[in-house]
């Protein structure tokens, strides 16, 4: 029936790793309890660090595993090591910050581990039950992780509403699939590309609209206005720790899934998807960079920040082309980089014990702890697109691919948000510097969030000297994308007719 | 497939859908326009075995409950999935047979968690 020699399943080591490990950890954890977490946390790294190297080592050429369900390319290679370094990164801002807030559970790594195992099939899926269940499979342990510290209202909050209106968006996402499956008879994506160049009128009209269903589930996902209601509150609410993983991660797994729905099934409706895009994007950049000049909490900033730079991000996926999608991609990593950094600098903010978040509270940091301050500024000038800071870089290649498109409205209201969003961030460099204030932080900083610092400010600073280097990676990775070159034809699906014709299965 | 034939193999269900929302409204505006209406706050009270109700519906129950309610699904659903797996264990072969011990070992590692946190203890 299938095949299950080990070998063959050499896609799918990454995450047999994942699931083995999380259950490695869960037996673990529940026999030694909950001092075992940051061995775990350390294992974890270490673990993550051993799979990105193996997915250097495999073979790049594109196959399918499970029936047809799992794609694996070279875009999932290098979107999943992109995932494991940014779940390193979390690992080292996450260790300390747990003892010191008291929320050491082994859950919480172990809630890392299948939250990245469903990223990792959300980049590879190439059917819309794995797109679910894997998408599923993430935003369930990050309920949890939202929730995390569950004597405070705030987490939980956090978690519900993170709960609720993500199972809302998973109700879209079923829905969209429903009418995609009614209208075109396939859930596997190649024959689904199939399907649509056969449609054509009404029925086409309705596969579009369970499109837009879809992309309005997985829009929630990467919190795209208007489907970015959560973001502020679960990001204020959760634990800082999640609040950075939120901020670094998830994200990319989302945009990968897009981008590989995108380019693949629905290639043949570019038109009518680029028309969305370009109104989220739109929306994004404005509202990430109107909506964020009134934050007075550090944590909020970033959560609109985020909404900010995913509507950029989303610009090169407007465009429809490799390069673009590439654009999107090393925008995203730069983010990821620099966002590492910010919440390395937000943990370190504790006055006698307690974290802080207000932007008020780095009253008087260039005099205090002028390290801090210049990191800080680092990372503001660099997030508003300063050269020849890393976000500068970002910026100009999504504004370049979005330029060579023709989609010059795009890009100015692109600059236009970028000058808005530039008043924000520069705010807090004014507060650090030029605003009094003479308490000082708790000087303490753990060696994870030093490594996780010193590794984002190196990046954010020495981008400048290769920046077409990552660029030319995602390049390489996003000319994979599209259905077409397969090694290996998909199997026929099993219909009931045979089924019945076997003794014994049916007739018992 | 032409649409409208695609459309027309669902016309069954409209017909179910037309006659069953229209039953049920003929037989509530029936009863609004039919029958003698002449409410008061004994007709109107919750009816229970001709008692007045003695409490709310709604009283706290003590969370554990919901907990073993819970882990009982799991391994309801286990049975569930044993059944037919063990009735075309003949034909799905060791494949068949192995993806139910991969299922099964997933079901023990989460048996041996909650044995460890102590959600099977009462007190």
């Amino acid at each position: 029936m299938t095949n299950l020699n080990f070998i063959s399943l050499y896609p799918l080591w990454p995450e047999l790793m994942l699931a083995l490990f999380a259950f490695i950890f869960t037996v673990f954890g529940a026999f030694r309890g909950n001092t075992s977490t940051e061995f775990i946390l350390k294992y974890m790294a270490g673990l993550f660090a051993f799979i990105a190297v193996l997915l250097i080592g495999l073979p790049a050429e594109k196959v399918s595993a499970l029936n047809d369900m799992f794609v694996f390319d070279r875009f999932a290679i290098f979107t999943k090591i992109v995932i494991a370094v940014g779940m390193i990164l979390v690992c080292g801002l996450t260790s300390r910050y747990l003892r010191e807030e008291g929320l050491t559970k082994f859950e919480y790594p172990v809630l890392m581990v299948l939250a990245a195992l469903g990223m990792f099939m959300m980049v590879s899926a190439n059917h819309m039950m794995s797109l679910y269940v894997g998408l599923e499979l993430q935003s369930l342990s990050l309920y949890v992780l939202a929730a995390f510290r569950s004597k405070s209202l705030r987490s939980t909050e956090a978690g519900l509403k993170y709960f609720i209106l993500g199972a809302i968006s998973s109700g879209l996402i079923l829905f969209g699939i429903s009418l995609i499956y009614g209208f075109s008879g396939a859930l596997s994506y190649n024959e689904i590309a199939a399907q649509i160049a056969t449609l054509e009128g009404a029925a086409l009209t309705g596969l579009v609209f369970g499109l837009v269903f879809l992309l309005s589930g997985i829009a929630f996902k990467i919190s795209a206005v208007p489907f970015h209601m959560w973001t502020p509150d679960v990001y204020d609410g959760a634990p800082t720790s999640v609040t950075a993983f939120f901020a670094m991660v998830p994200k990319i797994a989302a945009m990968a899934l897009l981008v590989r729905l995108l380019s693949g099934p629905f290639e043949a409706v570019f038109d009518q998807w680029q028309v969305i895009i370009i109104f989220l994007s739109i929306m994004s950049m404005l509202w990430g960079a109107f909506a964020g000049l009134a934050q007075q909490n550090l944590k909020r900033l970033m959560a609109y920040s985020s909404i900010g730079n995913i509507g950029y991000a989303l610009m090169g996926v407007a465009t429809g082309t490799a390069e673009g999608y590439a654009a999107t991609f090393y925008y995203l990593i730069i983010y990821m980089m620099m966002t590492a950094g910010v919440f390395a600098l937000l943990m370190f903010m504790r006055r006698e014990g307690r974290a802080l978040s207000q932007i008020d509270d780095l009253k008087g940091l260039s005099v205090m702890h002028p390290k801090a301050a210049y990191a800080m500024t680092f990372f503001m000038f660099s997030l508003s697109g300063i050269p020849p800071l890393a976000g500068f870089f970002g910026k100009l290649f999504v504004f370049e691919m979005a330029v060579n498109e023709g989609l010059f409205a795009l890009a100015v209201i692109g600059v236009f948000g970028s000058v808005v969003a530039a008043a924000y961030y520069l705010r807090i460099i004014k507060v650090m510097f030029f605003d009094h204030g003479d308490e000082p932080f708790d000087n303490f900083v753990s060696k994870g969030r030093k490594l996780v610092l010193a590794t984002s400010l190196i990046f954010t600073l020495g981008l400048v000297f290769m920046p077409a280097h990552i660029l030319s990676l995602a390049k390489q990775s996003t000319q994979t994308l599209g259905l077409y070159a397969y090694t290996q034809a998909p199997e026929a699906d099993v219909d009931l007719e045979t089924l019945k014709d076997e003794p014994g299965l049916l007739d018992n | 497939m032409a649409s409208s034939e695609f459309l027309l193999a669902y016309l069954p269900i409209v017909i179910f859908l037309v006659v069953a929302s229209g039953l049920s409204l003929a037989m509530l505006i029936a009863s609004l326009i039919v029958a003698r209406q002449n409410p008061d706050a004994q007709k109107n009270a919750a009816y229970e075995c001709g008692f007045d109700a003695f409490e709310e519906a709604r009283s706290k129950f003590d969370v554990r409950f919901y907990l073993v309610a819970i882990l009982f699904i799991i391994f309801d659903l286990e049975i569930a999935f044993l059944f037919p797996w063990a009735v075309s264990l003949g034909t799905i072969g060791l494949f068949g047979f192995w993806s139910m011990m991969l299922f099964l070992g997933i079901l023990t590692i989460g048996f041996i968690y909650e044995w460890k946190k102590g959600a099977l203890d009462w007190e």
